[in-house]
């Protein structure tokens, strides 16, 4: 009953060769081509389609667990990212420290956030946890702390990056003028072995597999907390809190350590971040990026295991792909057609690429909730349900599905 | 000494007197039924008992102890299990995961997280929750969805989740509104077998006269908040105070 069973080993071992062979996967087609522009196998794309990945898996031991509707998530990744960004400057551009370092500073965050915003549910949670997040994107934008005690913590508008000059009181000093890289003893993030084969181009980066590994742990944390007693307590909360309460348990201390899980989580993706591209903003932090890992989490299926993964592989697909499409690669492909034709098809299909992705997003996100409201994961059982129903006319599958009495 | 003793209980809703000095003593092992025409307070009373209301004066005793100002979970810790007017279970887990639940609530009281598994101790939990299954005559559906059975079966399984606690106190707050004939003699089967065997006593709270006479051995009835009477179910029914207040509207 609990532990994994083989479907969750399956699922595991799955998604660990498609993030191993991820840079096969995402460049299907040829360098050159026309449709290479569809090509995501890019070190830079890869890495936040795990990243993403980490930070959506994370919200989900939260929302899908729970059921408690997190709107302020982004504060976690950004203070994570902080606090990463400053191992970096005082300690050493090595990327264990300041992802460890990330983990634990989100955690200790969301606990303070978790323990005042939890006293409510419902609509009272997501507006409490909104706010907090809102307020710390203020703290972060204006560097209020940094400000207070005449010194710098967030950078303010600019941001933190490393700069030649820090302490990094575990690394030799740095000659003038070079520029510090993330490094894990030695290898660089930013390292990338390029293989080509015919006219195709593979490109195998240091910073996408230490982030896929990352993922995989991450994964696979997940899966042993669905599955785990401390999983199926939380489920009964979101199920009926009511009957939790009369059966002797009080929900809080779950709720919170779902809560602080997930945005150690979320630390963990913001460290990742911060060792891909070392450099910070508030930005991330705003609570548009909270969004998003909403939209993402539901995109994918709430609840499910690989549901996360999928939609944040989604979101931040139409983000980079679709966004690159602009009126001149249009007209390339509507050449073919007479001109008045062309220039119509140009304009509709223009509403939906370059700077209006979201539109695209905001459709597919309306489709899935109207139609397949369990998210991609609904979409692909139905899918294989309708297959194997085509193979064997008489279904008579005996599983306990039995229809409500009343 | 009764197991509960409720003494001068009032509440008062704004200008409405919920509740007016209420004195109740529910013995142990007893099944002790509190009925009244609607709007007689029993509801609020019940509340006052889980922790979900607090009377403005008065005192609940439970097994000597004051539940006055505790938790719901904190006075569930101490004894008492409530089963509700619709039954309150786990929609979304399966039959079996239901049944867990309280299993795991019993060995662990508290908060545990259970990261590094106890593999052997689980075993026993599921164990356990198929054991309680089995007594409750509902092992064949511990892999159903518990939100598809029907009300009878969510009943059943709703009293069974407080039965896996070993409650010394078990409240009913209508156990059988909304069910058809069958269920409610069901049900009355069950927690007649459930008085017999186990060590606790019943309170429960009902406006169905068939159910209220097969089961009681202890009656209250509330009228506009008081008590009116208690006695036995045979002086009940022949009582002209209560056939004035309630059964002389419906029987």
């Amino acid at each position: 009953m609990f532990g994994l069973d083989k479907k969750d080993a399956t699922l595991l071992v799955v998604v660990a060769i498609l993030a191993l062979f991820a840079p096969f996967i995402l460049n299907p087609f040829p360098e050159g081509s026309a449709m290479a522009q569809f090509n995501a196998g890019y070190p830079d794309l890869m890495q936040r389609f795990v990243i993403f990945g980490i930070f959506a898996i994370g919200f989900n031991i939260l929302f899908g667990l729970t059921g408690y509707l997190s709107f302020g998530h982004a504060a976690f990744l950004g203070v994570g990212s902080y606090a990463a960004i400053w191992m970096m400057k005082l300690l050493t551009m090595n990327v264990i420290p300041a992802i460890i370092v990330s983990v634990i500073v989100a955690g200790l965050i969301s606990f303070l956030v978790g323990w005042i915003s939890l006293r409510r549910s419902g609509i009272y949670f997501s507006i409490l946890t909104l706010a907090f997040a809102m307020m710390m994107y203020q703290l972060a934008y204006s560097d209020l702390f940094g400000q207070l005690f005449g010194g710098v913590l967030t950078g303010g508008e600019t941001g933190l990056q490393p700069k030649v000059n820090d302490p990094r009181i575990l690394d030799a000093a740095l000659a003038e003028g070079a520029t510090p890289k993330a490094h894990l003893f030695g290898l660089e993030m930013g390292a990338s072995y390029k293989l080509a084969v015919g006219s195709w181009e593979f490109t195998f980066n240091a910073g996408y597999y230490i982030a896929a590994v990352a993922m995989l742990a991450a994964f696979y944390m997940s899966i042993r907390i669905f599955r785990s007693p401390f999983g199926l307590m939380l489920r009964s909360v979101k199920s009926n809190q009511q009957r939790v309460s009369y059966t002797g348990l009080n929900p809080r201390p779950y709720t919170l350590a779902a809560f602080v899980i997930s945005g150690m989580y979320a630390g963990l993706a913001g460290g990742l971040l911060v060792a891909m591209d070392t450099q910070v903003g508030a930005e991330r932090m705003f609570w548009t990026a909270s969004g998003e890992v909403v939209i993402m989490t539901i995109l994918g299926g709430a609840g499910t295991l690989i549901g996360p993964v999928l939609g944040s592989g989604l979101l931040k697909y139409m983000e980079n792909i679709l966004s690159k499409i602009n009126k001149g690669v249009l007209e390339g492909w509507f050449s073919f057609m007479p001109d008045g034709m062309s220039d119509f098809f140009i304009a509709i299909t223009n509403l939906f690429v370059g700077k209006q992705w979201h539109i695209t997003t905001g459709v597919i996100f309306m489709l899935v909730i109207i139609f397949v409201p369990g998210g991609l994961v609904e979409l692909g059982k139905r899918i294989g349900n309708l297959l194997t129903r085509k193979k064997q006319p008489n279904n008579t599958d005996g599983s306990a599905k039995a229809e409500p009495a009343e | 000494m009764g197991i509960l003793e409720v003494k001068g209980v009032n509440k008062r809703f704004g200008g409405l007197q919920a509740l007016g000095d209420v004195n109740l003593s529910v013995k142990e092992n007893s099944v002790h039924a509190i009925i009244g025409p609607n709007g007689a307070g029993k509801s609020t009373l019940l509340n006052c008992l889980v922790g979900k209301l607090i009377p403005d004066t008065g005192s609940v005793m439970f097994n000597g102890q004051s539940v006055l100002g505790r938790k719901p979970y904190e006075i569930n810790q101490m004894g008492i299990s409530r089963v509700f007017q619709t039954p309150e279970i786990f929609g979304d887990l399966s039959v079996l995961e239901n049944m867990m639940i309280p299993i795991f609530a019993k060995r662990d009281g508290a908060f545990r997280m259970h990261a590094v598994k106890d593999m052997m101790s689980e075993k026993q939990v599921v164990e356990a929750a198929q054991h309680m299954l089995e007594e409750m005559n509902m092992a064949d559906k511990h892999g159903m969805n518990a939100a598809a059975m029907s009300r009878g079966d969510k009943r059943r399984l709703e009293i069974g989740m407080c039965l896996a606690q070993e409650p010394r106190l078990l409240l009913l707050d209508e156990p059988t509104a909304g069910m058809a004939r069958a269920d409610t003699n069901n049900t009355i089967d069950l927690l007649k077998q459930i008085s017999d065997e186990r060590d606790i006593t019943i309170a429960i709270i009902e406006h169905d006269m068939h159910v209220v006479f097969s089961l009681a051995n202890r009656i209250t009835v509330l009228a506009q908040g008081t008590p009116l009477v208690e006695d036995d179910p045979e002086n009940i029914k022949g009582n002209p105070k209560v056939r004035e207040a309630y059964l002389g509207e419906t029987a």
